[in-house]
């Protein structure tokens, strides 16, 4: 099973782990993605994500076939945050859940890696002097 | 060639508008780039800029056709 979804409300670790389980598995394993308060010791106030939705479920299906046949994954949760978020809260949790503990950790390592390279998401860091992309300049 | 732009991230802010029509001489994606980034100097100065067609990266070698709906892509910062 293999579930994809970018929401703008809050992101539920716990319903992404649920969404995985199986009796076959040895393992789950999870990646929270979360607000840091400071960039380069300078102070973020907020987030804001933006996707470009359909590419953006489209490559992380990708990923998630990729992690499928290679680490032979059971399930894959993917669920990515748009929206303002503050510091603290989930932009993204991966769930995965394989027969043994060392594919799981390597496919979720991947996925989040993959993510972040290849899935047309964005986000703005809001500072209390300004704003900036991030990644966007060299 | 008509075309319809599509822009994301700090490439909306750079650009006229989120989703704008364009009439171009171009052929490729390449060609695209080129214009762009003479109309819009502020595009050269990103980390990368990369272009999908129908929701697919396309390399600069990928020959657009009439109506194509682009989408100019600057770096990704998703998680």
């Amino acid at each position: 099973m293999i579930e994809i979804k970018i929401l703008s409300e809050p992101l539920l670790v716990d319903a992404c782990s649920k969404k995985v389980q199986d009796p076959a598995a040895g393992g789950i394993n999870i990646f929270v993605g979360t607000v840091r308060n400071q960039t380069k010791g300078k102070a973020v106030l907020r987030l804001e994500f933006e996707a470009y939705e359909s590419m953006a479920i489209s490559e992380m299906n990708k990923i998630a076939n990729t992690m499928q046949e290679k680490w032979d994954c059971f399930h894959i949760c993917i669920h990515h945050r748009v929206g303002v978020l503050n510091i603290q809260d989930i932009a993204v949790v991966i769930a995965v859940s394989c027969a043994h503990r060392k594919a799981s950790f390597e496919a979720c390592q991947y996925a989040i890696d993959t993510l972040k390279q290849t899935v047309p998401i964005w986000k703005k860091e809001i500072f209390e002097d300004g704003e900036e992309w991030v990644s966007a300049h060299p | 060639m008509k075309l319809t732009l599509i822009s994301y991230g700090i490439a909306r802010d750079i650009l006229p508008a989120h989703k704008h029509a364009l009439d171009i001489e171009v052929n490729t994606i390449e060609d695209l780039k080129t214009s762009l980034c003479k109309d819009y100097p502020e595009l050269k100065n990103l980390q990368s800029i990369s272009f999908a067609v129908n929701e697919e990266y396309r390399d600069d070698a990928f020959i657009l056709s009439e109506n194509d709906e682009v989408v100019i892509i600057p770096p990704v910062a998703g998680g």
